[in-house]
């Protein structure tokens, strides 16, 4: 759409400027502000310039939970997008059934997230909840409040029964926006289903799956509560993730200075996957487009 | 083919589901009852659990503080965030872009990095432990969305329609009220509908901003672990009880729920 020029509009969005500066800009500016200065207390901070970011670089505790943050994020990944397109093709297109399994898809999406924790705490509890009693009947140990491979197997099923749903979800808006017409041509060419998936298909979805690969791995990347409700980090700090340390840091010990740093790292880190992502992606799209006006 | 779909959709509803059916079952149980053995359904129905929360304001409250902080959140978000969208949609304006991807990197930011400092910003202006502070907080992450899935969809429509109703003689606010709204209603849906659900479900920085006024029902509910022990059925009624309002909202915008997905933009 051809847009207007007009220094006008900043009117219109002078508000969510403002509103999104006092929650944004000023916190961050205060994060920065810490990050750089040892402070004693009110009266007696000296400004140490980028020592606290050599510091937090060298704690093996935050490589750690750094190191488990990406692993966790990616395995997330790796099985959430391939399922929840999965999911997305099976899901009934019309009637009441489609009703029904979107709200039944959409339902983990809208329980607040230490609810989560709490549901599958209970639900994998090997005393009184169904999975951890079934798992235990059929001959496996499973214990996921000592046993650290248990627990990410938990932390892992959890976040897979939260989260499939969005990605499934988004497929699925994605898929219901293909023209008949696309069908009809390939049922013309006696397409097998395979290739009406990975040429017409996959290629549609791939708006919908940029969105999707974002979010996930940004929520992924600062979750919280879920698992510090289901395991507390445990057992020893085989599930503490980055957000948890950096809070353990900043309020329990009042590190203030290390944390703050290491909080713009993080926020750094989020930023330039998220942007590296994006860029990637939108630069092969455009490299595939040149290519085929080529030939 | 359609039938190893219906299995495939059947069995993954049931993995969705199981976790949620188990929670409500043992809501309806006695704490004797839950620790004493398994069962798939409660022996011994009981609405004790639920009782516990009707009778004792400083349950009850929780939800009522939650709901109300949920909801300013959401008509703040879309107050503000229906201009920006249309400027977005319609105008080129220095640093539109800029200005744009900043929005969207508050997406990105750590709650955890802003505990600290959110918790004495509104503390040095008085707003602690108020119900506007935490929907001001959320802000944060449901305003950039807002504003996102609001272009999606007012980009769709043709800007031949703005210009036909100026040159009938409509003032702007008259035409983006009562002609260019009820065009976006389905984009509107969905936007409180993505407002309630991150506002909703966040704990994190609503815990740290409220300590008794304003204090969500997510966080009332850890006070089930007590000296004794978990009291799992007051926790597991405290937790079904939290789903009911997502429940409600899905069921409501159930129609758009396809196209909004997308943000509007398939």
């Amino acid at each position: 759409m051809n847009k207007v020029q007009n220094n006008k509009a900043w009117l219109l969005v002078l508000p969510v400027f403002l509103l999104v500066a006092f929650s944004a800009i000023i916190p961050l500016m205060t994060v920065v502000n810490y990050s750089v200065q040892d402070i004693f207390d009110q009266n007696n901070a000296y400004f140490v310039g980028l020592e606290w970011y050599q510091e937090v670089m060298s704690v093996p505790r935050l490589q750690d939970s750094l190191a488990r943050q990406f692993f966790y994020s990616g395995t997330v990944l790796l099985i959430e997008v391939p399922l929840g397109i999965c999911v997305a093709l099976m899901m009934p297109t019309r009637g009441w059934t489609a009703s029904l399994s979107l709200i039944v898809l959409a339902l983990p999406l809208l329980i607040p997230w230490n609810v989560v924790g709490t549901i599958w705490q209970i639900f994998a509890r090997s005393d009184i909840g169904l999975l951890g009693y079934v798992i235990n009947g059929i001959g496996i140990d499973y214990n996921y409040t000592n046993n650290s491979v248990d627990a990410w197997f938990t932390v892992l099923l959890m976040d897979v029964w939260h989260w499939t749903s969005l990605i499934a979800l988004l497929c699925y808006s994605g898929l219901r926006a293909i023209p008949d017409a696309y069908y009809q041509a390939a049922r013309i060419d006696r397409a097998s289903s395979w290739a009406i998936f990975r040429y017409i298909q996959l290629p549609k979805l791939q708006g919908v799956l940029i969105i999707g690969v974002l979010l996930r791995f940004m929520d992924s990347f600062m979750i919280y509560t879920e698992p510090f409700v289901l395991t507390g980090g445990g057992p020893g700090n085989s599930t503490t993730f980055l957000s948890q340390t950096l809070t353990k840091m900043a309020i329990g010990q009042f590190d203030i200075g290390p944390a703050a740093a290491f909080s713009i790292i993080y926020f750094l880190i989020v930023l330039l996957v998220s942007w590296l992502f994006f860029t990637t992606i939108t630069h092969l799209d455009k490299d595939k487009v040149k290519e085929q006006s080529h030939d | 083919m359609t039938r190893n779909k219906r299995i495939g959709i059947i069995s993954y509803s049931a993995f969705v589901l199981l976790p949620i059916y188990w929670l409500i079952n043992m809501s309806f149980k006695s704490n004797e009852e839950i620790t004493g053995g398994l069962s798939l359904w409660p022996q011994q129905f009981t609405f004790a659990n639920y009782q516990v929360i009707f009778t004792d304001p400083s349950w009850y409250n929780g939800y009522f503080n939650s709901i109300y902080y949920v909801v300013l959140n959401s008509v703040i978000t879309l107050v503000v965030a229906l201009p920006a969208a249309y400027a977005f949609s319609r105008y080129k304006f220095v640093g539109d872009k800029h200005l744009f991807f900043w929005l969207l990197t508050n997406r990105m930011a750590p709650p955890a990095v802003f505990l600290l400092p959110f918790f004495q910003l509104y503390s040095s202006v008085g707003l602690f432990d108020t119900h506007i502070a935490v929907a001001l907080a959320h802000c944060l992450f449901s305003v950039p969305l807002a504003v996102w899935i609001l272009e999606g969809f007012m980009s769709a429509v043709p800007r031949e329609i703005d210009e036909t109703a100026y040159i009938d003689g409509y003032s702007f606010g008259h035409f983006f009220i009562r002609l260019f709204l009820p065009l976006i209603s389905s984009g509107i849906g969905v936007t409180i509908f993505f407002s309630f659900m991150f506002s909703w479900v966040e704990l994190l920085l609503a815990r740290t901003l409220t300590s008794v006024n304003a204090k969500p029902i997510a966080a009332i509910m850890t006070r089930t672990i007590g000296a004794s022990g978990v009291d799992w059925g007051v926790l597991a009624a405290a937790g079904v009880l939290t789903i009911i309002p997502g429940v409600l909202v899905i069921y409501f915008v159930r129609n758009h729920v396809a196209k909004g997905f997308a943000l509007g933009r398939v």
